[in-house]
């Protein structure tokens, strides 16, 4: 065996990959239930290859074919139910294992140096993965498959100038078509997951270079013993390797779950109007996307046309996505997690998930003018968390004595917003008034809030 | 260039269609389908009635009769009972009506069934099948409490009978009134009890619920065993990651 090792290694860094990513990775050894996400989302992206690589061979990606052969696959192929139930579920709960993995990143400051390219690599992976579920999506070619793809390809037909080529280019028809389908399929099954994975690769790349940060955002590389191993610091196999196998299994049974008792999610993960076929001729009463993508629906709803074009509220949307990458250079804070950091930024924080949630499900629902007033709302909300940070997380900004009323200055506008467009008559322009009242309070602020005041970091990690 | 400006029109009706949609959506009150994928009996009931009453105009594409083995009817007793519109067990439950046909004799095309509990809900079917009345402004002579102006006429009305409806008055927040059907009364007795007609429509909804997903039984019983599976998985985890940990302070 140790021949044969030797051969490889003379041929092969095997022993020197395995020592350098896992017996001789040093994590810090103090992770918490946050610290989960990243390698769950390596197993969904594992199961969602598995099972995408046993649809594609059942599957027919032609408009006449493709809805009876989602059907076939869930009757007439052995255990074909089951690999579409694993991929249906694995699409939703790639998104739920990512937004927590984002959040954690967040609440952590993962993001912060040195850790840049960490995080623009995982915006990276966030985009195509919105891509990816969106290609997807068409393939079961139902009412919700086709309109949505139609809905979101007219989106890029607003861009000014180019927007109508593009949405041809993208649809490859006027119209979602046969030939939307067929290179959807290309794009689903063979360019996004090649993207995905090559991009999850230098993510992780880029983690074992820098190292992983941890809860008390320390950086553990800073102490070390005399044989130069981090004095915080557990070799990530065995130790995160048994730790990850168990955060597996509880993934697993919640996934089991949904996958063989509720595989539908009461009509959020696979909706009831994908069981019609698609018809080009029949516009179904309310078209949603699918839950992970509401949120950014929301925002897109949220803002008014411009001059009889949609394209404000589209850019929006691909803003709220962008910010992310901008992370990196928005925080001014001295201390990376929200341990050390004070009560400007957690309330921030706490606004920023309100609004996150909040846009989700109002994306969800039809808009009414008081839904729309409320992701209005929210909307400045989720821009403010981002475009305001270089000021709240600046603990030298000194800020103004009355900032408490003008606490009240944003959030009583903001209510009054929504009490006023819940009344059947409205009073006239109020609504829109208290709206810019609130908004132009998150754009004072810098002037008036103090900067957050945080609290000194330790030198080591402060438990196991 | 006309095509490129229905792509901006329609971008724009969308956006405004949920609006229109939930001004629209009044709330109709569905019954609740007592379906049970268990009962074998009353599966091959409704099995009967739907190949006898809906197979002539709607087919269950994705539907093999061979399947109903599932519900524990034999091969033979399948070829003998309900293989009209096919020849061989293992084909699926097409119609020989054409589309085209279809349209031209109600107005719009029979969909086809295989999935319909799944896209409208058993309840919805239920209450459906058991909501329609007498409306001489229909070319069929029939309209739907729960499909208004429905182009289907009442297939089943030989054994439910005429129903009528009957109205209350109701007014609005505007001050304006509107009839509204409150229930419906039967004029004319079809072969079967109101009763006896329930239990039919049970059956063959119950029926087209278990066509919808056939895997269902399957996939509940193997979901229990995965989870017990999972569950002795996580006692090892759980310990294995104790015994790995134990010296990391």
């Amino acid at each position: 065996m140790n021949k044969l090792l030797a051969w490889v290694d003379a041929r092969f860094p095997l022993t020197a990959h395995w020592t350098a990513h896992l017996s001789e990775y040093y994590a810090p050894k103090n992770f918490n239930f946050w610290y989960f996400f990243g390698s769950l989302a390596m197993l969904v992206l594992v199961i969602q290859v598995v099972s995408g690589i046993f649809l594609t061979m059942h599957y027919k990606p032609d408009a006449e074919l493709a809805f009876a052969s989602v059907e076939y696959i869930m009757r007439d192929v052995e255990w074909g139910w089951l690999i579409r139930y694993i991929h249906s579920t694995g699409a939703s709960a790639f998104f739920i294992v990512v937004y927590l993995h984002m959040f954690r990143g967040l609440m952590y400051g993962s993001y912060r140096g040195p850790r840049e390219l960490i995080w623009i690599f995982g915006v990276l992976i966030f985009l195509v993965l919105m891509g990816e579920a969106f290609f997807g999506y068409l393939l079961p070619w139902g009412q919700m498959s086709f309109w949505g793809a139609q809905v979101i390809v007219n989106l890029f037909a607003t861009v000014p100038f180019i927007g109508e080529e593009l949405s041809i280019l993208i649809r490859g028809d006027f119209v979602v078509s046969d030939a939307t389908l067929n290179r959807f399929f290309a794009f689903h099954v063979i360019a996004f997951p090649l993207v995905l994975i090559g991009l999850v690769t230098v993510h992780i790349l880029a983690l074992h270079e820098v190292g992983s940060n941890n809860p008390d955002g320390v950086e553990i590389k800073k102490l070390k013993d005399e044989k130069g191993v981090p004095l915080d610091g557990i070799p990530f196999h065995p130790y995160y390797s048994v730790k990850d196998i168990l955060g597996a299994v509880v993934f697993l049974i919640a996934f089991s779950a949904i996958v063989f008792f509720a595989p539908e999610m009461g009509g959020y993960f696979i909706e009831a109007n994908n069981f019609i076929p698609a018809d080009p001729l029949k516009t179904p009463e309310h078209i949603a996307p699918v839950w992970y993508f509401t949120p950014y629906y929301a925002v897109l709803r949220a803002v008014p046309p411009v001059l009889g074009s949609q394209f404000p509220g589209v850019a929006a949307m691909g803003l709220a996505v962008l910010i992310f990458f901008a992370l990196p250079w928005l925080d001014k804070a001295k201390v990376k997690s929200i341990r050390y950091r004070g009560a400007t930024y957690k309330w921030f924080l706490a606004a920023f998930v309100v609004s996150f949630i909040g846009l989700g499900w109002l994306g969800i629902l039809p808009a009414t003018p008081l839904y729309t007033w409320i992701a209005r709302v929210l909307s400045v909300v989720y821009f403010a968390f981002f475009l305001l940070m270089p000021w709240y997380t600046d603990s030298s900004r000194v800020g103004k004595p009355n900032a408490k009323w003008f606490i009240v200055a944003l959030v009583v506008p903001a209510i009054g917003v929504v009490l006023n467009a819940a009344q059947a008559k409205p009073l006239p322009y109020v609504t829109e008034l208290l709206f810019f009242v609130h908004l132009a309070c998150f754009v004072l602020m810098p002037m008036y809030l103090k900067g957050d005041q945080t609290k000194p970091e330790p030198q080591r990690v402060t438990d196991k | 260039m006309k095509k490129v400006s229905f792509a901006k029109g329609l971008l724009q009706a969308l956006l405004m269609l949920p609006l229109t949609a939930f001004a629209s959506g009044a709330a109709i009150h569905l019954d609740r389908a007592p379906v049970n994928h268990q009962d074998n009996e009353s599966l091959q009931r409704g099995a009967a009635v739907f190949v006898n009453y809906c197979l002539s105009c709607h087919s269950a594409g994705s539907m093999r009769y061979s399947r109903m083995t599932d519900i524990g009817l034999t091969e033979p007793q399948i070829k003998e009972n309900l293989l009209y519109a096919a020849e061989k067990p293992g084909s699926t439950m097409a119609i020989a009506m054409r589309t085209k046909e279809a349209k031209a004799w109600f107005g719009a095309t029979p969909p086809d069934l295989s999935v319909i509990t799944r896209s409208r809900g058993a309840d919805w079917v239920y209450t459906y099948l058991r909501g329609f009345y007498r409306d001489d402004s229909r070319p069929t002579g029939w309209n739907n409490t729960v499909f208004d102006k429905v182009g289907m006429p009442h297939v089943l009305h030989d054994l439910q009978g005429q129903m009528v409806p009957v109205y209350k008055t109701e007014t609005d927040h505007e001050g304006k009134t509107h009839q509204l059907i409150e229930r419906l009364e039967l004029a004319q007795p079809g072969k079967m009890t109101l009763a006896e007609y329930d239990g039919l429509v049970a059956d063959l909804v119950n029926y087209m619920n278990w066509m919808g997903e056939p895997a269902k039984g399957e996939r509940l019983n193997i979901g229990i065993a995965v989870l017990l599976f999972l569950g002795i998985f996580f006692v090892i985890a759980f310990y294995l990651k104790k015994e790995f940990w134990k010296d990391v302070h």
